[in-house]
């Protein structure tokens, strides 16, 4: 639907992609209870559509767009999490250019590259829920956060949002300047839930 | 084995000693004691001094209602904490325990003239005596009361303990871990539902914990409480919390615990949290508080070894500790019977039971007697004896006639059991007044809760586990069907009786003092002279005379206090009223309210993604709401006026770098989005060309300024709109709640993109010079790419939007790339821009700069009641648009009106003279004060290159007045002479922006 005016970006580069600095490089804190790693990069936009373009936009991404709160979609290394009914996120491994991949949807959407602006968490372990609700308030048992159930949700005063990739397994995405918060309370909670 | 432990007494371990200090003496105790029972167990009873009177004070309770024996715990030099509960601290190897509010020490307190002077010192005395001479209060009164005030030391050194909470949820929460509180839990735990069962004490079990006469399913209270204990733990769907308090109950159900994980501990592990706030969110609350005992209200009920009688129980048939020798009991109830029976089979000597009650009826009584107690009923104790420790009882038929004095080394007491409706109260829920019981109970529920066991007035102890597990199972079927109740074999004590108010001997007429309130020092005599002197309501009565306003909160007094109210207005209890019972429970300390959020974890502190290149750098940063921004870039020998000076040189006389990172993003997409922006903001946006951007002039309703920013126009449908740094979030809500309210109807969606991208500005003359050798696909001569362009293109080899926008007055491009890649391509855009002679540069240099091309910042010119018009803007407002946020807020009475205040520009007189932001400005400075102020200064700078200082300012008619003489008096007399210009001080025709 972009009826760009401009010439496009250009391919060929005489200079390489340049270093990419993530934001929590080297950052690590690990118990038997619970580890608290630095997610890897990703590729990430934020989807915004209409119900009506939710087909096309389903077959652009090769996966069908997630209807229902708390629930992700996903189709090889790509996922979309449900965060409104208008929104989601999709995410993917950092090669991949989402953007590229809805330009040519004509169905009435918004994409906007969000790649950068979040940054990943991985919390695992047997305490990760106690670890979790150091700061985050809703309830995490498996019951009623089951596996890949995913939300928008808060963490202290940081907005995440939150996936359960596997039982024990948690993805937190936050935003870049927050992630060092989401970070130290992330290991401050994993303290305390190492005690039981 | 110490002196008043008694040998097999107690369930604690003889072999397993601590030691520990009171007061610098060592002692030893047992694993397992509170510090109020090694001391006992020691023989010392004194352990404190009243607040107000400094009278000996000993220990009530053997609980956490304790009001009188409060001490301070000592750690090391930064764990200090005072207000401790000798009843609640548990002992550990090494345990430093002061006494507080004495000196020079605990046995002679020089405070105790207070007590001399009592009579002077009655209900209100503060509020009466200190009012004159009027100057006496700042210097004298006011300095001596506050050294006077408060109890213990607080510590002087910042908490070196860590601190947790967390958020759970569970089907049932039980709070109370006594009979009823176990039932509910075994209950709701055997259907299958989660559960959490909360208690205060280091274990569960309540008052089987002293009640001994109690036998369960052929088990021993106490016994039975372990098995279920275990039972508990063991069971997946179970946590049960000890050391955890239950303090707070909110809406909806959410429950708040103080657990405490360390301080019962000799050496705590230092990655340990002292405590830990829990924060429930429950289906159903089963409250299971029991019931706190009272204590009677007579003549000198407060020396040291005047005691609850449960609290003595708990002493012997626990921790098998003597509280005396000779011991008195005074009652009003059959559970005090109890105690006398304990501890006469255990070896002590009973002199008396003193029974308020003419005929007491219960077994016990009978069973008193047989042991060869002597009971004296009708009769009350009228007086004491002793200093540190009461030596006497005299004791008086209650309707009058011959005293007798017996010698006592320990008197129990027990006015009847109050229910601890607390956490009810507290949940909205209305209390009902048992008239025949004299007490308040649970009324009707308003939250999915229910009260079980003694705290909703049973005292039968089949009543209270039949209750305790109905409440468990009903609330494990969502509140559905009946329980089946009953079939357990149960022994039991009789708990019945009790009064509320005061005894013979502390009534009207009497002039002794009989202590209601101990922590407070407050008397049955002051609250009747409250009464006396007009006060009608129990919460006026309460603040005058401070009943139950010290940190127990008047767990054992209130209703008490109430009573004697009552008495005296000569009205019904209920119509009395009863005080509001407050959060928390027990006192909590900050620490476990803080938990996780201190120091780096008090506030979110976000750097941008170049902050650390800024670092190496050299930079100074400054906080610009919970941001870290470069401030300025001192070199060697510079202080910040040198470095901002030469920064501000470089950037105009060849070129500047800057991280503009911070500033707010949103990315406007959507097929209406240049309607949306139009609405949004004052200036037209329809006919903006893609590859174009514009200033844009944002409003509130009311016609004010809310923000500002710099829009490019990327495709038809996509807009790149960046907002103040400190406006980013409010300004995409203020857009979304429009959207979302006001203009639904529009195809357009708003995605927050302010972290997606760093954003480095180059400004000034060599400016595209220096990003020209990284700029791929696009053209960026004047010709092809003028001021105010935007493109997507390469730079550095990183995807970026560039602009070409300038907020110096200079040449400037802003180059955007993914955030990941700020520092390489930032080191990339440095490399070639010190080819160029060019310098880095801060915050402090950018204000400087656009100050003197007169660039308003929103939030600093401005300040929620500036108009466009206000600040020179009008240019801003698209002159043909019918419709926008604000446009008819400026078309207000006031906003039109003449005299508003307007931005323009100052020069001093005096070159040097610099001025103040928020200096006021007056025409006249002779005029008599109060001064009619025409505005103040709202920028202030020293500008290198007009080599002099300059300011704006918001002043009345200000563009009325180019060249007036205005005057700006300082603090201290001194007077600035100003002289009213324009506010562009640079480059007025605006050459230098287009190359």
């Amino acid at each position: 639907m972009a009826k760009r005016t401009q010439p496009a970006m250009p391919s060929a580069s005489a200079f390489s992609l340049p270093r990419r600095d993530s934001v929590l490089t080297g950052r690590m804190t690990a118990s038997p209870a619970v580890t608290v790693t630095p997610g890897g990069q990703s590729s990430r936009i934020s989807l915004r559509a209409p119900e009506k373009s939710r087909a096309a936009l389903s077959r652009a991404l090769g996966l069908k767009l997630p209807e229902q709160p708390k629930t992700i979609a996903q189709a090889g290394s790509r996922t979309a999490i449900w965060l409104g009914p208008d929104e989601w996120l999709v995410l993917d491994e950092p090669e991949v250019d989402l953007m590229a991949a809805l330009a040519s949807v004509k169905a009435l959407h918004s994409a906007a590259d969000v790649s950068h602006r979040n940054q990943a968490i991985m919390v695992a372990g047997p305490s990760v829920e106690a670890t979790l609700n150091a700061g985050c308030p809703l309830d995490l048992s498996i019951a009623a956060f089951p596996v890949n159930a995913a939300t928008r949700t808060v963490l202290g005063k940081a907005e995440i949002v939150l996936w359960r990739t596997e039982e024990k397994t948690f993805r937190v995405e936050c935003w870049r300047s927050f992630a060092d918060y989401c970070f130290t309370l992330l290991a401050s909670g994993a303290r305390d839930a190492a005690m039981g | 084995m110490t002196a008043h432990r008694i040998p097999k007494a107690g369930r604690l371990t003889p072999a397993r000693e601590v030691r520990f200090s009171f007061d610098g003496k060592a002692m030893t105790g047992l694993e397992g004691d509170t510090l109020a029972s090694a001391l006992l167990a020691n023989g010392v009873h004194l352990v404190g001094r009243s607040f107000k009177y400094h009278r000996p004070r000993g220990i009530l309770s053997a609980g956490s209602e304790e009001p009188n024996a409060l001490v301070g715990i000592r750690r090391d030099a930064a764990r200090q904490t005072p207000n401790v509960r000798a009843t609640v601290q548990e002992v550990y190897d090494g345990l430093e325990a002061v006494s507080q509010n004495r000196w020079p020490s605990l046995s002679f307190d020089t405070g105790a003239i207070n007590d001399i002077g009592a009579p002077f010192f009655s209900a209100g005395f503060y509020y009466k005596t200190f009012m004159w001479p009027k100057v006496a209060w700042k210097r004298l009164y006011e300095p001596n009361i506050r050294a006077a005030a408060g109890l213990g030391v607080a510590p002087d050194e910042p908490d070196p303990d860590l601190y947790a909470s967390r958020y759970a949820h569970c089907d049932v929460l039980i709070a109370g871990g006594g009979a009823a509180g176990i039932a509910a839990a075994v209950a709701a735990a055997d259907a299958g539902v989660s559960v959490i069962l909360a208690d205060e004490q280091p274990e569960i079990g309540g008052a089987l914990r002293f009640e001994v006469g109690a036998s369960i399913d052929g088990q021993d209270g106490w016994s039975w409480a372990r098995a279920q204990m275990a039972k508990l733990t063991a069971m997946p769907n179970v946590r049960v919390l000890t050391r955890c308090t239950v303090f707070g109950y909110h809406a909806q159900n959410m429950v708040v615990l103080a657990e405490r994980l360390t301080d019962h501990l000799a050496n705590p592990a230092p990655e340990m949290s002292r405590e830990r706030l829990w924060e429930v969110r429950a289906k159903h609350v089963i409250l299971a508080t029991g019931a706190i005992e009272r204590h009677m209200v007579f003549p000198g009920n407060d020396r040291p070894g005047v005691m609850l009688a449960s609290a003595a129980r708990s002493y012997l048939n626990h921790f098998g500790v003597a509280v005396g020798k000779r011991v008195g009991i005074y009652t009003a109830n059959d559970s005090a019977y109890y105690a006398a029976l304990d501890l006469k089979r255990a070896g002590q000597k009973i002199q008396a039971i003193v029974d308020l009650r003419d005929d007491p009826k219960s077994s016990v009584v009978e069973e008193a007697r047989a042991e060869g107690i002597e009971v004296l009923t009708g009769h009350g104790v009228v007086a004491t004896n002793g200093r540190l420790r009461v030596s006497g009882m005299i004791t008086r038929p209650k309707d009058g006639g011959r005293e007798r004095n017996f010698s006592v080394d320990a008197l129990l007491t027990s006015a009847g059991w109050t229910p601890s409706v607390h956490l009810f109260s507290q949940s909205r829920g209305k209390l009902a007044f048992d008239a025949k019981r004299q007490i308040f109970l649970p009324g009707a529920n308003v939250q999915d809760c229910v009260s079980a066991g003694a705290c909703n007035g049973l005292e039968d102890l089949a009543a209270v586990l039949d209750s305790g597990y109905a409440a468990g199972e009903q609330a494990a079927r969502n509140g559905k069907g009946s329980a089946a109740a009953g079939g357990r074999k149960v022994q039991r004590e009789s708990w019945s009786g009790g009064m509320v108010g005061a005894g013979p001997g502390a009534g009207p007429e009497d002039t002794s003092r009989a202590f209601v309130d101990f922590q407070n020092d407050v008397t049955a005599k002051d609250i009747r002279q409250a009464v006396r002197e007009g006060f009608r309501s129990i919460e006026h009565v309460k603040r005058f005379t401070t009943n139950g306003m010290a940190t127990d909160q008047g767990k054992t007094s209130n209703l008490h206090g109430l009573a004697i109210a009552a008495e005296a207005l000569d009205k019904p209890i209920p119509e009395v009223g009863l005080t509001t019972f407050r959060q928390p429970f027990t006192p909590v300390t900050f620490g476990a309210l803080v938990g996780h959020n201190r120091g780096a974890l008090f506030d979110v502190t976000r750097r941008t993604p170049m902050h650390q290149w800024a670092e190496d750098h050299g930079a100074v940063f400054e906080d610009v709401g919970t941001w870290k921004r470069a401030w300025y870039f001192p070199r060697a020998g510079e202080n910040m006026h040198a470095a901002v000076a030469r920064e501000c040189r470089t950037v105009r006389e060849a070129a500047g770098v800057f991280d503009a990172s911070t500033l707010g993003k949103i990315e406007v997409v959507g097929p209406d989005a240049a309607t949306f922006l139009e609405l949004m903001y004052t200036n037209p946006w329809q006919k903006l060309a893609p590859g174009r951007c514009r200033y844009g002039l944002m409003l509130r309703e009311d016609g004010f300024i809310y923000d500002d920013g710099v829009i490019g126009r990327l495709a038809d449908d996509r807009f790149h709109v960046t907002t103040t740094t400190g406006g980013a979030p409010r300004v995409l809500q203020h857009m979304e709640d429009y959207l979302q309210t006001e203009f639904p109807h529009l195809n357009v969606w708003l995605t927050s993109t302010s972290e997606q991208w760093a954003v480095i500005a180059v400004q000034g003359p060599k400016a595209r010079e220096i990003i020209a050798p990284l700029v791929e696909g696009c053209d960026i001569s004047d010709e092809a790419m003028p001021h105010m362009s935007a493109r997507e293109c390469r730079v550095a080899g990183a995807p970026a939007r560039l602009f070409r926008m300038s907020f110096t007055g200079e040449r400037g491009f802003e180059i955007n790339v993914p955030a990941d890649y700020g520092p390489a391509v930032m080191e990339m855009v440095w490399a070639q821009a010190q080819n160029h002679g060019a310098c880095m540069y801060g915050t402090e240099t950018m204000h400087v700069l656009r100050a003197e091309k007169g660039y308003i910042i929103v939030g600093q010119e401005t300040d929620g009641t500036v108009t466009p018009n206000d600040c020179g803007l009008d240019w801003a407002i698209g002159k043909k648009k019918t419709d926008f946020v604000g446009i008819r807020g400026l078309k207000r009475p006031d906003l039109v009106a003449a005299g508003r205040k307007q931005l323009v520009g100052l020069l001093t007189k005096n070159q040097k003279h610099a001025l103040e932001e928020g200096a006021q400005i007056v025409a006249d400075p002779k005029q008599p004060k109060p001064m009619t102020m025409l505005g103040h200064v709202t920028s202030a700078y020293w500008s290198p290159t007009l080599g002099r200082t300059f300011a704006l300012a918001l002043i009345a008619d200000g563009r009325a007045r180019m060249g007036e003489t205005l005057f700006v008096p300082m603090p201290g007399g001194k007077t600035i002479e100003v002289e009213v210009t324009g506010t562009v001080f640079y480059d007025e025709a605006g050459e230098k922006l287009h190359g």
